[in-house]
């Protein structure tokens, strides 16, 4: 067995402690020893997003982070969207505007909207294209996730 | 309240048909609690990686498992050696030919199956592939299809050299897998001769991957001690699956289980019996415990079902007016190793007679000539029933070929061709009977919307202008889509018949569950299924529960492929309710002391015929059928089962237009406008609908624009990963505008037709259609796809339209 190591972060506000050999991908600590497979691998080549996660409040493929990086960090994937039983706005918002059909880039896609809307409140379609140009989906077009993130960011502007 | 409001507000609880109900299944999905086969975890599982050829034809020498087994974690190597006992190593494919499960002494494509490490983890086992030492000798290869059956080619198949016919057909060549041809070639040839006006243009349709964002994989679990096989894994045909794993194993079919669980997107890549899913069976058989393999994503482009690769010809005859007189449609189809391609028995080329689309054309022949060379087998219709982009592609490309060279406009030469909608139902020149269409009225509705005359104008404009630095293109597809698979006693898949089913249990209390032999992937069956019921039964959608995929529960169906769920699993859940609601009226009457005559079906109940404060409603019956108050000799319950076999096919249409502005400078294509109007007959959830169709026109966007797999003259694959394989992002997809027509299918139960293909199908030709028509001002015909901005360029440069 290679050398493995402890690592220990915060996971959705919840201190986590995992084993793992330094060429452990965040992605497969996540789903295969931390029981969290909402985040997807898609491709291991940072391309598809399907693993996205947010990482000290930065967006980013956990198929392309080692878990030995994550020593003492702020880790929320999609399991963490959820607070006090009540959905976020961009979980609502994916539901009441058709924005997933087979589900799969979902969590990524979603986990994306939510640093985007940190990033930019207020984006236009434009904004969002962009923004979520990292997150692919093959199912939907795209135009009722668009409409799904700008619904979201409207509802998140009024309760503030 | 008034009697109307009343009513309107007992209809709207129901959430049925014609609603857009939002969807039942999203709950899981955006709490990142779906369940892909990739989430299983099971005690003691192994996980197994596969070792891939790294030439496309080679002879293998040997194979040193030695450093491999001596690695940390890995518990066995597979070989075909290892699955020659249990007669494994070769299975059969739909076909009528041979694939081999793990290479045996050659291997004929490149990352074709060598062999499988089994480890304790993931990491262990793709160590343990890095350590299998195997001795190849590389032998030329067969990359070029139009190569493949010259006289000193390379033989392929030494494995089948011998043999003279692959159920199709004599074999001429040991690279030729069959010639299928359908109509009448002399009356076609007749034509031709006679025509003033012929056409002939050389058209591809490259070989692609349908690439769903989760790609395949599956836990096998064989318990030893009970003999049965439970399979998670990713198909879209599950009971289909669980058939051909009985027939390859002997294990009796009551002892296998496959579970499809959530299915990360198919479109026609999850229908195969992939090798990796046989081994993994194998392994856990062997060895007694759960065994897990998923692909890697340039596992799933270089080795599972690829779409396409047929190299068409097309040509036209016409009066001098644009009234075609005669079609022949020939197409080389490249089938790569082994000839797994999907289809049904009787049909080898698929449905690619369907390629006279949308127009009334006599003296039709068509001819498919399939070939082996060293590239991955398995063709799948990607978003598409078999080979139906490949025809419609020809057809709506002829079209507008025929329309330049008459001098028409491509909307009027159209027009002139069309079915006209008092001529249905119309049998095609190749036997297809259309049931239904308005083709006229959905292309004006169209032309109407998009201001076409006026897009013309602005056109004639910029091209009369030098200085304009854009080329602007419209492009105009009027497709007929035949899907809904099939009529038995035409389509069947292994001597199975592709009819589905539905069975329904209503419980005391309201409660439904419906289960079906279809699997979803995305398309919302969960709501649009329970949506069907709601309205036949008068029970709200909320309370209706829809299971799929889980063959120990399901009535037996052939899956969800080729836009097949509603127009035959939608068709079953329609007759089962039925049989369910002619069974509550008849309790209806006993309670009322009427005659079944006396009584009428109101929204959700029975009423007495002029006396309307006599009724009994749905939900009150569900409770009398699990009581003894019945009529007599009648059973308690409220449940039934229904087998669908279609009568006939179904035939959704539909009337695209796309205008495309692209920079002479750079060959960029920038989409202004996408205008698609579809013709699926009765709508169920239009918001579905229209989330099917946006997904589709982007599939076919990426098909047209950017995707194709590309090979060196070895057969080395060079673009197998999202680096190289062209997936649109949100960036450059364009804006899509939604229309729709009503034309309800006569034989359906609710007139509906399918849909979620018909945008795949028919946006292909629309966007090469308008790529094209900017350059058919200067004489240019046809441009093959995909249209990517290099290749734009290219046209641009030759064409001397980017000088300053």
């Amino acid at each position: 067995m290679a050398k493995t190591q402890k690592v220990s972060f915060k996971l959705n506000g919840k201190p986590v402690e995992a084993t793992v050999e330094a060429r452990e991908l965040l992605i497969y600590t996540l789903r295969e020893k931390l029981a969290h497979t909402g985040p997807h691998i898609g491709c291991e080549t940072s391309h598809c997003g399907a693993c996205t996660v947010d990482l000290d409040g930065m967006s980013v493929k956990s198929c392309t982070v080692l878990t030995v990086q994550c020593e003492g960090a702020e880790l929320t994937t999609i399991e963490g969207m959820e607070q006090g039983g009540a959905l976020h706005a961009l979980q609502q918002a994916f539901h009441e505007e058709h924005g997933l059909q087979c589900g799969y880039c979902t969590p990524g896609m979603i986990t994306r909207a939510y640093r985007l809307l940190k990033e930019n409140p207020n984006p236009s379609e434009q904004d969002i294209r962009k923004g979520i140009a990292g997150n692919l989906c093959r199912c939907t077009g795209y135009q009722n996730i668009v409409k799904a993130v700008q619904s979201a960011a409207k509802k998140l502007a009024a309760a503030r | 309240m008034s009697q109307t409001a009343e009513l309107k507000e007992r209809e709207q609880k129901l959430q049925g048909m014609g609603t857009s109900l939002l969807r039942k299944e999203d709950a899981r999905f955006i709490r990142g609690q779906g369940s892909y086969v990739a989430d299983i975890k099971m005690p003691g599982m192994l996980f197994g990686a596969i070792v891939r050829s790294p030439y496309a034809h080679a002879r293998i020498k040997g194979i040193d498992k030695a450093k491999a087994l001596a690695c940390p974690g890995v518990v066995a190597v597979l070989t075909a050696a290892d699955l020659k006992p249990v007669k494994l190593d070769w299975m059969p494919t739909v076909g009528g030919d041979v694939q081999a499960v793990l290479a045996d002494q050659k291997v004929h494509f490149q990352y074709q199956d060598v062999a499988m490490v089994l480890a304790t983890d993931r990491a262990a086992a793709y160590d343990g592939v890095a350590l299998v030492e195997v001795d190849y000798e590389e032998l030329p290869a067969i990359v070029d299809p139009k190569k493949a059956l010259l006289k000193d080619a390379p033989v392929l198949r030494e494995d089948i050299v011998d043999k003279k016919d692959l159920t199709h057909g004599p074999r001429t060549h040991p690279n030729h897998i069959f010639t299928w041809e359908a109509g009448d070639k002399a009356a076609a040839d007749a034509a031709f001769k006679n025509a003033p006006i012929t056409v002939r243009e050389e058209i591809l349709n490259p070989r692609v991957h349908p690439c769903p964002l989760e790609t395949c994989g599956c836990v096998a679990s064989f318990n030893k001690a009970t003999g049965y096989l439970t399979l998670y894994v990713t198909t879209q045909i599950p009971h289909l699956f669980r058939t051909v794993l009985a027939m390859l194993s002997g294990i009796a079919e009551s002892k296998i289980r496959v579970v499809g669980g959530d299915i990360g997107g198919g479109f026609g890549n999850k229908v195969p019996v992939y090798p990796g899913y046989v081994v993994a069976t194998v392994a856990s058989i062997v060895t007694g415990v759960p065994v897990k393999w998923i692909e890697s994503r340039i596992d799933n482009i270089s080795t599972t079902g690829f779409a396409r690769d047929y190299h068409g010809v097309g040509e036209l005859a016409a009066d001098k007016d644009g009234r075609i007189k005669g079609l022949r449609f020939t197409a080389l189809a490249d089938h790569g190793a082994f000839n797994s391609h999907v289809s049904a028995t009787k049909f080898p080329a698929g449905l690619f007679s369907i390629c006279t689309g949308s127009y009334a054309i006599p003296n039709t022949y068509c001819r498919v000539d399939a070939v082996f060379t060293n590239k991955a087998p398995g063709g799948v219709a990607y978003r598409c029933s078999l080979r139906v982009t490949e025809a419609i592609y020809l057809i709506e490309r002829m079209m507008d070929v025929l329309a330049q060279k008459v001098g028409v406009d491509k909307a009027e030469i159209r027009r002139r061709n069309f079915v006209k909608a008092e001529q249905f139902p119309y049998t095609t020149g190749f036997g297809w009977t259309l049931d239904s269409g308005n083709y006229h009225a959905a292309l004006d509705k169209v032309l109407k919307a998009v201001d076409y005359e006026g897009l013309r104008r602005e056109q004639a404009a910029k091209r009369a202008d030098p200085k304009s630095p854009t080329l602007m293109g419209i492009g105009i597809s009027t497709f007929t889509e035949i899907v809904g698979a099939g009529p038995t006693k035409v389509c069947d898949i292994l001597g199975v018949g592709l009819f589905d089913s539905c069975e329904i249990r209503v419980h005391p209390t309201g409660g439904v569950i419906a289960r079906l032999g279809t699997m979803t992937q995305g398309q919302g069956h969960s709501t649009t299924y329970a949506q069907i019921i709601a309205t036949e039964l008068g029970l709200p959608a909320s309370d209706i529960v829809v299971e799929e995929g889980d063959t120990d529960k399901a009535p037996y169906g052939a899956g969800t492929w080729g836009s097949r769920s509603t127009p035959v699993s939608g068709a079953a859940t329609a007759v089962a309710a039925r049989k369910i609601k002619d069974k509550a009226k008849k309790i209806a009457a006993h309670l009322l002391e009427v005659a079944e005559g006396d009584l009428e079906w109101e929204i959700d109940r029975f009423k007495v015929k002029g006396n309307p404060s006599q009724f009994k409603t749905m939900k009150e019956l569900c409770l009398v059928s699990h009581t003894g108050n019945l009529p007599a000799g009648m059973e308690q319950g409220l449940n039934a089962v229904a087998y669908y076999d279609p009568p006939n096919l179904t035939f959704p249409f539909g009337a695209y237009l796309c205008v495309v502005d692209i920079d002479k400078f750079t060959g960029e294509v920038k989409v202004r406008r996408f205008y698609a109007l579809d013709d699926c007959g009765t709508r169920i959830n239009p918001m579905i609908i229209d989330g099917q169709v946006h997904g589709g026109l982007t599939e076919a966007f990426a098909v047209a624009m950017g995707q194709q797999l590309p090979f060196d003259e070895s057969g080395n694959h060079l673009g197998n990963s999202l680096m190289d394989y062209f997936l649109p992002t949100a960036v450059e997809t364009p804006a899509w505008e939604t229309d729709h027509t009503v034309t309800p299918c006569p034989h359906h139960p609710l007139g509906a037709k399918g849909v979620a293909e018909s945008p795949h199908v028919g946006g292909i030709p629309c966007f090469s259609n308008a790529v094209i028509d900017a350059f058919a001002h200067l004489g240019v015909t046809h441009m093959d796809m995909p249209h990517s901005a290099y290749r734009v360029w290219q046209k641009c440069n030759a064409l001397g339209l980017n000088k300053r």
